[in-house]
């Protein structure tokens, strides 16, 4: 008997949660009263509901079908798992889409999934989702497709046409640990996939002498996912995996997702309790390497078997590793040095360059401009302060480390 | 003392017109008590009546200071009237005070309107429409009920017009309201009440709720920072949380814990990957270049995109040999695509040749590079790396039997010649290359494009040009053509004697 739409609608949401990207933000700016339909996006996404799990809910995170004829081990979906199996049709997908945004659930629709009959036409069944929203429904929204491997260009252009972001996920680190994990995946066709995607993004941005007006093709860029924690990748591996990703394919993001266990798991994988806080050393180092200035060699040097400090921030761990570049005249230090300083994030340092101008920083200044004092006294120097003590302490480390948790009695 | 008494319901014009003539009048921002109407009170009249109604008088402010007080005058807290009247006074002074955000006074108004933001933001995620009867024309009918922390009603409504202009949608809150039919927008300040409303919708919005959760990853308090408490009561997903939390952890054991059931038919069935491997390059060179594709003898095949492999027809006379494919090349898979390749084109075409009857080439066939933020820096291959990926160009020269190769930079010549120092030696010249071929030396293209000083830059350019162009007339077959350093190097492999 057929399932109806609220249990299919259970299982593929259920099959689609391990993508961690539900961003919608960062696409180009539009909306509905240009096209009399529905929707809009103006710069920044919006989460229009959290889960239990602390993760933005902002798009319709749904696989198109989760019948793959690939047997990745770390994927609820592989060939070999008994999990119930179910597809939506487009028209279903096109209606759930704009029904929820009605109701202001969402900013729009996540499609991805499993590979049925063969790339090409699974990857045109999830363009013409794409079409049809556009088209007929003049749907304004945020769209972001995932790309099928192998899919041929034609469907990925078309793809990048109606979608604001496309994503082909590179899954794991290395390619040994994928070549283990995904048998039927070549980490070169994903690579491959990934630059043909950036070639076409910059032929569309520039103007030529037939078309000379730009069309917008994928305004809010490309992603990917590595899974962490399912093979023995150590965080260095997967930084500098991240810092190739992002300098040869221009990646808005790399997603990182802690491997959690799943119904129906292979057993090659380890069942334990995901790696969050590994997780999120992990996106706070990307983002030191995106917004900070740093090198990954200079996050990754010293550390021990290549893994981040679980206890303090790479940041915070890479200044106590390096206090001879500190303390930092917040008054004179230039901006890229301030960026260095354990406390101080992008605002905080363009509001200080911004208001040192008007006269010499002190502690409240700090204070006013949201600054933790605790966290920033040992590494600057202000008008009223200076730590030169406070920075040669033995036990600074331990200052910012957590306190030891008491273990559970039962 | 003045007393100045407003709606205070996020209507900026009240507040403006009234600091307006306080400021005319040269009335400290001490000197004024600023109240709001409450329910029966009062008329507008309490404004003191020796204030001129709208001084004409120049009155500018900054940019800056009129966006940041349209913001704050919706915030709920009564303090905001007086404050804003204070910056407005101390910005007479000093025009920059707004940019200053360690100043006291700035920083709780930007602690204001950050709240003002905040609400507002929270209004277009949270805020639930539930259908309604349609409209008598037709058109579907939409209406929600949210509560604001402040007076963002107004602010906010304009969002939902360019969102949702296909269909009817009334916003009801305690701080105002808003309409849209499709022509006009319409908001008041009246507080309306809570509607009662039913969507079916909502069920499977629940449904989608339940299942997009991880029960592994429960994170309770990075939700409820995100997703306060208050909000809960008019989400209706909400009602799931508290039971989602509760079970989490034993699903999680139950899924660590399951049996491993022996796999579905289906996969025993299933096809491998359907799309077969395609040939990238034509003719002979299908099966090598299939081969090479697969290329790990040295580790940068790790961080490149792809083998980048030659590209020719497999009876070309002409073999134009670089050093590795860059960051155009890599993403391509083809060589010469990048900046490089448009220098070698335009030395091919000024000699009158076809680039198509020619085969290009790398040393090796790999990019090596360093990331550096959004950019790859190109690095120069090292001889162990060349001499890893001499394998592949041995067969290509194998398999061609070039008239006449060009070797382009000095990887071009070590791959050829195993020997990393006798290019500045052969540069500029031709030499014989075994029984058959004339190897023809000379500086890679991208050398061009890095010299600075355009004198060089252009005496090199000429010595390319020339190099390319004799490559060009020996292959046709010119056997005696001379190079423009007057045919020197004309004896037997000379790297070998030194």
């Amino acid at each position: 008997m057929k399932k109806s739409l609220r249990e299919r609608l259970a299982i593929l949401s259920d099959a689609a949660k391990y993508d961690a990207s539900c961003a919608s933000s960062g696409t180009s700016k539009r909306h509905s009263g240009q096209s009399g339909g529905l929707g809009s996006t103006e710069g920044s996404g919006i989460c229009h509901a959290y889960a239990p799990d602390g993760r933005c809910i902002s798009l319709l995170k749904i696989l198109m079908t989760n019948f793959c004829i690939y047997d990745c081990a770390y994927c609820i979906n592989r060939s070999s798992s008994n999990v119930e199996r179910a597809r939506f049709s487009v028209e279903e997908i096109v209606w759930l889409t704009t029904e929820f945004y009605r109701r202001n659930y969402i900013e729009g629709l996540f499609l991805s999934s499993g590979i049925i009959r063969n790339s090409d036409y699974t990857m045109e069944e999830m363009v013409r989702v794409a079409r049809t929203l556009r088209e007929e429904h003049r749907f304004r929204g945020y769209i972001h497709l995932k790309t099928i491997p192998e899919a041929s260009p034609e469907l990925i252009e078309q793809a990048g046409l109606y979608a604001d972001r496309l994503s082909i996920n590179i899954e794991l680190p290395t390619d040994t640990g994928l070549t283990q994990l995904a048998p039927e995946k070549q980490p070169d066709r994903i690579r491959r996939s990934m630059g043909e995607l950036r070639l076409k993004m910059q032929e569309m941005a520039e103007p030529t002498l037939v078309k000379k007006r730009v069309r917008t093709f994928v305004p809010a860029g490309q992603s990917t996912q590595m899974i962490v924690g399912a093979d023995g990748a150590s965080d260095a591996t997967i930084l500098s995996s991240s810092a190739r990703l992002y300098s040869s394919y221009e990646l808005k993001r790399v997603y990182y997702s802690a491997f959690s266990p799943i119904p129906e798991a292979s057993r090659v994988l380890p069942l334990v309790k995901p790696p969050l806080v590994r997780e999120h050393r992990l996106y706070q180092a990307d983002w030191l390497y995106r917004f900070y200035g740093f090198d990954i060699g200079e996050i990754t040097s010293g550390l021990k078997d290549g893994m981040l400090d679980l206890d303090l921030d790479p940041k915070l761990a890479w200044a106590l590793a390096n206090r001879d570049r500190f303390p930092v005249d917040v008054n004179r230090a230039d901006k890229a040095m301030l960026l260095r300083v354990p406390g101080f994030g992008t605002k905080t340092v363009k509001a200080i360059v911004q208001s040192r101008k008007a006269g010499g920083i002190r502690l409240e200044h700090l204070v006013r401009l949201g600054v933790s004092l605790r966290k920033v006294k040992p590494f600057v120097t202000t008008l009223d302060w200076s730590p030169v003590r406070l920075l040669d302490r033995s036990d600074l480390r331990a200052m910012f480390a957590p306190q030891p948790e008491q273990l559970s009695l039962f | 003392m003045r007393t100045v008494t407003l709606e205070g319901r996020g209507d900026f014009e009240e507040w403006r017109l009234a600091a307006r003539a306080l400021l005319a009048a040269g009335v400290e921002p001490g000197a004024v008590d600023w109240r709001i109407r409450d329910g029966e009170g009062g008329l507008f009249a309490e404004t003191s009546p020796e204030l001129p109604a709208d001084p004409q008088g120049p009155l500018t402010v900054p940019r800056a200071f009129v966006d940041l007080a349209g913001s704050v005058i919706c915030h709920s807290d009564p303090r905001r009237f007086g404050l804003l009247y204070r910056l407005l006074w101390r910005l007479q002074e000093n025009r920059t005070l707004i940019s200053n955000a360690g100043d006291a006074d700035v920083a709780v108004t930007r602690l204001m309107e950050k709240s003002v933001r905040r609400d507002s933001h929270k209004m277009k995620a949270f805020l639930r429409f539930k259908e309604a009867e349609p409209a008598t024309d037709g058109r579907r009918r939409f209406v929600a009920w949210f509560e604001p922390d402040h007076f963002i009603v107004a602010r906010t409504a304009p969002f939902f017009q360019r969102r949702f202009t296909d269909m009817d949608w009334l916003i009801l809150t305690p701080k105002g309201t808003a309409a849209w039919d499709g022509k006009a927008l319409t908001v008041t300040d009246t507080a309306a009440k809570r509607p009662d409303l039913d969507d079916q919708t909502d069920d499977l919005w629940r449904t989608y709720f339940r299942n997009i959760f991880n029960p592994a990853r429960l994170k309770v308090k990075a939700m409820q920072s995100e997703m306060p408490k208050k909000y809960w009561k008019n989400l209706p997903e909400a009602e799931l949380i508290p039971e989602l939390i509760a079970s989490a952890e034993a699903r999680m054991q139950g899924m660590i814990r399951a049996e491993l059931k022996p796999a579905p038919v289906r996969h025993e069935r299933r096809r491998l990957s359907p799309a077969e491997e395609r040939a990238m390059a034509e003719g002979v060179f299908g099966a090598l270049s299939r081969e090479a594709s697969g290329c790990t003898r040295c580790p940068l095949h790790a961080h490149a995109t792809q083998t980048v492999f030659g590209e020719g027809p497999a009876d070309a006379r002409l073999l134009i040999l670089g050093e590795q494919p860059g960051d155009t090349e890599d993403l391509a898979g083809r060589p010469f695509v990048g900046p490089a390749g448009k220098v070698l084109d335009a030395a091919l075409e000024k000699a009158g040749l076809d680039r198509r009857q020619a085969y290009l080439t790398n040393a090796v066939k790999h990019f090596k590079y360093e990331p550096r933020g959004k950019r790859r820096i190109h690095q120069r291959p090292n001889s162990g790396e060349i001499a890893h990926c001499r394998w592949w160009l041995e067969r290509e020269v194998e398999a061609i039997r070039p008239k006449v190769i060009l070797a382009m930079g000095a990887t071009a010549v070590e791959a050829l010649t195993g020997r990393a120092d006798v290019f500045s030696a052969l540069k500029g010249r031709q030499v014989p290359l075994g029984d058959e071929a004339v190897l023809v030396v000379t500086v890679h293209p991208s050398y061009l494009l890095r010299l600075p000083d355009p004198e060089a830059r252009a005496r090199e350019q000429a010595g390319f040009e020339a190099m390319v162009a004799l490559a060009g007339r020996l292959s046709a077959g010119e056997r005696d053509a001379l190079s423009p350093t007057g045919g020197a190097g004309q004896s037997a492999e000379p790297w070998q004697d030194r």
